[in-house]
């Protein structure tokens, strides 16, 4: 048991076995009574000390109470000056008079005659006696108990003041006053130094307690930005799930960034102001696969009609900022060998749009990426990777909607449920990719499930972020306050 | 994405059955559209690229009203012979084709016209590429007389008023005045003949892609009959984008007649609605959805999305552009068999997982930089040149940058991290110090040696700003950074305009720069309104990622 300085002081105070109240031994230790009290608490907790607690009248004496435990009552004092006889009003010289005549005429002790007072029998007798207020006065000094009607007696004569009031008080148990026994009060210090340490010095102290309730200063914590944690648990959630990541070049070639996916060069995504195009051209494209994707857009593979349009070698040239990580796994199909079937691979990346900046729109986003490339892969089996993966994130429910990119088919939009915002949350598309994107790329028609949903928004959402630009605002006070990802 | 606003109520009356919004909202989900409003007159909708059959009342209602199941089926349109033609002869190379078609016995109201506008539009901005691969033309009937010629004539010698125009003008002249001409102009203005739909009498019909004559190419609500033509590059899409006007235009109560195309050497009648057979291949359709389909549920199933089936054989309607091959008639019977109504399911695939060496590097350096308190920060990587350059003091050099930016101040991709760290510094000067931030990402350089002729290499940078930062502290927060990821370089003297003279430093790997260090030179804090030391060191970690 290792008590605190203030409850050893107490401790050791009731190792005498008497029971004291809380102002005594407030009084006697100096400390102030809470400090009292709090510190019982501890030895009644501990079984040291028991806490009993009346409710009584406290009396208080008056100054002029205390005169009359000193000097006597004022009534004594006339009786006193009448003793030799009859004495006329204008001779007596006593502080009350006033008092005393009420006093000793109520109590038939003196009768009044033409301006002269004369003590009765009663009256004089009552010297031989102590008057009761008297007596009542000297118990309360004694700490006794008083009853009411006395004290009323006391408080009509202005002799005391009493109130109603809780009294506690405290003593030793046994096992307090051995334990008292073996408890020396030490003296306290705030600071634990290496000295104290090592000379062994602490154990003759007692370190002072703090206030755990008091502020202090601010610490700020090195810290990754939220963004980079949101990714790490993304990143976690697909390696768990036996995905191997690709990473690669945000500056890419039309080719790898639309062509290799079959968007047609007169889409509408390859125009001027979707995408950033860079004053760039490439010097050569990967001649493995210009032929069969060429075919693919003009004729087709295999049953396929493709899109019937004279494909162009140097539009394919021109280099982007990759509009999507779909791009990386364009290239890694370019370079799977047989046997290395089934492969799964994610990748989590930034992406650009040429948007103008605004609250809603920024020209950045992240998207997080995976292919499945599996002989017996099925659409059922995309939906179920989805849904793992965003029940994952603390998502329960997600649903698929038909959609449409040029590279998939089946093409699916997929959502969210945000619980707290009672709405679907819309993150981008999904699909099994088209024979046209597979067969030139991996040599045969393999099933590819793939995905590319964002999940900026699940970020926002998540830190309650409103404007798209506060991703990447760098406000230090927000970093720094800023709670952790805790989405796995 | 084309949106397209739909009258509520003719849509309802097409489907033929009432739908409660409800449901309308959920089906018109689980189709493959994107509603973006429902109100008591209007549905507004995103149709994609793939279904523009739907970008009318008729053709939305039609896919509608078979998905849920009410008038099913491939949807037979009957098809009478004009015994007229038209003649197309004398194109540049650039504007080849046409084909045309008449209606007849409409009731044109300002609701249908509006509508087939829309849909004539819409049209040209989507299956038709903003009118690069083709436009769409509409003419009342009795204002011309058959047989029609498309033909190019000189442009001095067209002269006509434009819909909505004031008097008759040169063909140049619309281009330049008329807003038709200036939004399209661009697709023939090199062209020394423009493509012109003549009539028997050679009245000028129009001009397309750009514009049909106010007198005779006008359609109003007394419009009763009308020829319709579509012109090109590809005559496959044309096909598709009339029939699809065809298509809404009989819905509408139109009977469509049929004109002998006459290219000289080939002619053909059109329009042909004559459904595309293609091949199911069930086993195939049955792997790739995961679920087992008798040869009847194939054929519900199609009927739900309007398409035909006859002997193993999917019947495809002539108003549907997306057909490309076996897997899009998967994809309709996965639509019909409802994406919701597919169990999911993770198979037992073994594959071993595996972070890239990249990731690695990022994350083991991120906690290096974190064990030392610093906060990280996450920039664009497009940034400002005077970011990179002038506000850093250094030399203006070479940089990569995007061609067409949409807003001035993001205009060039960084090739170094620390102007980034000196922005963040800049904008936080109200905030408490020290200020302790790193940032780990890519910078964009020129590279003559690979494909894009760009090289993006991961890069370390860790900026301190306060009242104690200087070159001893910064150079002690490298080296250690450096020992705890088992780096070896060396540190050596060397001046940076960035820097302040003699208390910077280049970090050099095997003779080569990778990196400086050093205190920020006060012009350098000026610049960024800094007032307090900072000190920072940027470093190429590429080279030590294997």
């Amino acid at each position: 048991m290792n008590l605190q300085a203030h409850e050893a002081k107490l401790l050791k105070k009731l190792e005498d076995g008497v029971e004291r109240t809380v102002t005594e031994l407030s009084d006697e230790l100096v400390m102030d009574q809470a400090a009292v009290v709090r510190a019982s608490l501890t030895l009644n907790k501990e079984g040291l000390a028991n806490t009993t607690e009346t409710s009584g009248l406290i009396a208080t004496i008056t100054d002029e109470g205390k005169n009359a435990i000193k000097y006597g009552l004022p009534e004594t004092h006339l009786i006193n000056e009448l003793k030799p006889g009859k004495k006329s009003i204008k001779n007596i010289r006593l502080k009350n008079v006033g008092i005393a005549l009420g006093v000793t005429k109520s109590k038939g002790y003196i009768v009044i005659d033409s301006g002269f007072l004369e003590a009765t029998k009663k009256g004089l007798k009552s010297l031989e006696t102590k008057e009761n207020e008297l007596t009542l006065l000297e118990n309360i000094k004694n700490d006794e108990t008083l009853e009411k009607a006395d004290l009323d007696i006391l408080k009509s004569r202005k002799l005391a003041e009493y109130s109603f009031r809780v009294v506690r008080k405290i003593k030793a148990t046994k096992k307090g006053i051995e334990f008292a026994k073996k408890t020396d009060t030490k003296q306290e210090v705030s600071k634990l130094t290496p000295t104290m340490i090592k000379s062994g010095k602490w154990r003759d102290v007692v370190l002072r307690k703090y206030n755990v309730d008091a502020p202090v200063a601010k610490v700020y914590p090195g810290k990754r930005h939220f963004v980079a944690q949101a990714i790490e648990s993304v990143r976690k959630i697909w390696l768990e799930m036996g995905f191997k990541e690709m990473t690669g070049p945000m500056i890419q070639t039309s080719f790898w960034n639309f062509d290799a996916l079959f968007v047609p060069q007169d889409h509408p995504a390859r125009e001027m102001q979707d995408t950033f195009f860079l004053d760039l051209t490439a010097k050569k494209i990967n001649n493995g696969f210009v032929n069969s994707i060429k075919k693919a857009h003009e004729k087709g593979t295999d049953n396929s009609l493709g899109w019937q349009y004279k494909w162009s070698k140097e539009m394919a040239r021109k280099s982007v900022l990759r509009t999507h990580t779909t791009v990386l796994s364009a290239r890694t199909l370019s370079q799977i060998k047989k046997g290395e079937l089934p492969a799964k691979y994610f990748a989590i990346g930034r992406c650009f749009r040429n948007e103008s900046l605004d609250w809603k729109h920024l020209f950045e986003f992240n998207q997080v990426e995976g292919i499945v490339v599996d002989e017996n892969a099925n659409f059922r089996h995309l939906l179920g990777y989805l849904k793992e993966f965003f029940g994952k994130l603390g998502f329960e429910r997600a649903r698929f909607r038909p959609a449409y990119f040029p590279y998939t088919e089946m093409s699916l939009e997929i959502e969210v449920y945000d619980n707290r915002r009672k709405g679907w949350i819309e993150l981008g598309g999904a699909g099994i990719f088209r024979p046209e994107v597979v067969v030139p790329l991996l040599g045969k028609d393999v099933p590819v499930l793939a995905w590319g949903p964002g999940f900026d928004r699940i970020i926002m959402d998540y830190y309650k972020i409103r404007d798209i630009r506060d991703l990447y605002k760098n406000d230090v006070k927000q970093l720094r306050d800023m709670k952790q990802w805790m989405l796995g | 994405m084309p949106t397209v606003t739909l009258d509520k109520k003719t849509v309802l009356n097409l489907i033929g059955k009432k739908v409660s919004d409800d449901d309308l909202k959920d089906r018109i989900a689980m189709i493959g559209t994107d509603l973006e409003r429902l109100d008591d007159k209007e549905i507004m909708v995103e149709v994609f690229p793939n279904r523009p059959d739907m970008l009318s009342e008729e053709g939305f209602a039609r896919a509608l009203s078979s998905f849920m199941g009410i008038k099913t089926g491939l949807k037979k349109y009957t098809i009478k012979k004009e015994n007229s033609k038209v003649t197309v002869k004398g194109l540049p190379k650039e504007w080849p084709y046409a084909v045309c078609a008449i209606v007849r016995g409409l009731k044109f109201n300002d609701k249908k016209i509006v509508s087939i506008m829309q849909l004539q539009e819409k049209l040209g901005v989507t299956l038709l590429r903003k009118r690069k691969k083709g436009g769409i033309g509409l003419y009342p009937l009795d204002k011309i007389t058959m047989p029609i010629t498309f033909t190019a004539i000189s442009k001095e010698k067209i002269i006509f008023r434009p819909l909505e125009g004031k008097t008759e003008i040169l063909a140049d002249n619309i281009l330049e005045t008329h807003p038709k001409g200036k939004e399209y102009g661009h697709i023939i203005k090199g062209l020394k003949k423009y493509p012109v739909f003549l009539d028997k009498k050679d009245t000028i019909m129009s001009m397309p892609p750009i514009i049909n004559s106010h007198d005779v190419g006008k359609i109003t609500e007394k419009t009763k009959d009308v020829f319709i033509e579509a012109t090109g590059t590809d005559l496959n899409t044309l096909k598709v984008a009339i029939n699809i006007m065809l298509a809404t235009l009989d819905d509408m109560g139109g009977t469509i007649y049929s004109l002998e195309m006459d290219y000289g050497t080939k002619k053909f009648e059109y329009p042909d609605f004559t459904p595309r057979k293609i091949k199911i291949d069930k086993k195939y359709t049955e792997k790739l959805l995961g679920i087992n389909l008798s040869d009847n549920d194939i054929k519900k199933l199609l009927a739900k999305m309007g398409i035909g089936y006859e002997k193993g054989y999917a019947l495809v309607p002539a108003y549907r552009a997306d057909i490309l091959h076996p897997m899009d008639i998967v994809e309709d019977i996965a639509i019909a068999y409802g994406y919701e109504n597919f169990e999911e399911v993770i198979p037992a695939v073994a594959t071993i997982a595996g972070e890239s060496q990249k990731t690695i590097m990022e994350r083991k350096t991120a906690e290096v930089m974190t064990g030392f308190g610093a906060l990280e920060c996450k920039s664009y990587h497009i940034t400002d040149e005077m970011n990179l350059c002038e506000k850093m003091s250094t030399e203006k050099r070479e940089l990569v940058k995007p061609e067409n930016p949409s807003n001035v101040e993001y205009d060039t991709l960084r090739d170094t991290l620390i102007s980034g760290l000196m922005k963040i510094l800049s904008e936080n000067t109200h905030h408490e110090y020290p200020q302790n931030l790193f940032e780990i990402g890519d910078v964009m350089l020129f590279d003559k040696n690979s494909e894009t002729s760009t090289k993006e290499n991961m890069h370390l940078a860790f900026a301190s700003a306060g009242i104690d930062s200087d070159f001893s502290k910064i150079k002690a927060t490298l080296e250690s950074a450096l020992r705890a990821l088992d780096i070896k370089c060396t540190i050596k003297e060397a001046n940076h305009p960035s820097f302040i003279e003699g208390r910077s430093a280049e970090i050099k790997l095997s003779g080569k720069t990778i990196g400086y260090l050093g205190e920020i030179h006060p012009k350098v804090l000026n610049n960024w309104n800094l007032e307090v030391p900072v000190s920072v060191f940027e470093i190429n970690l590429s080279s030590f990622v294997n």
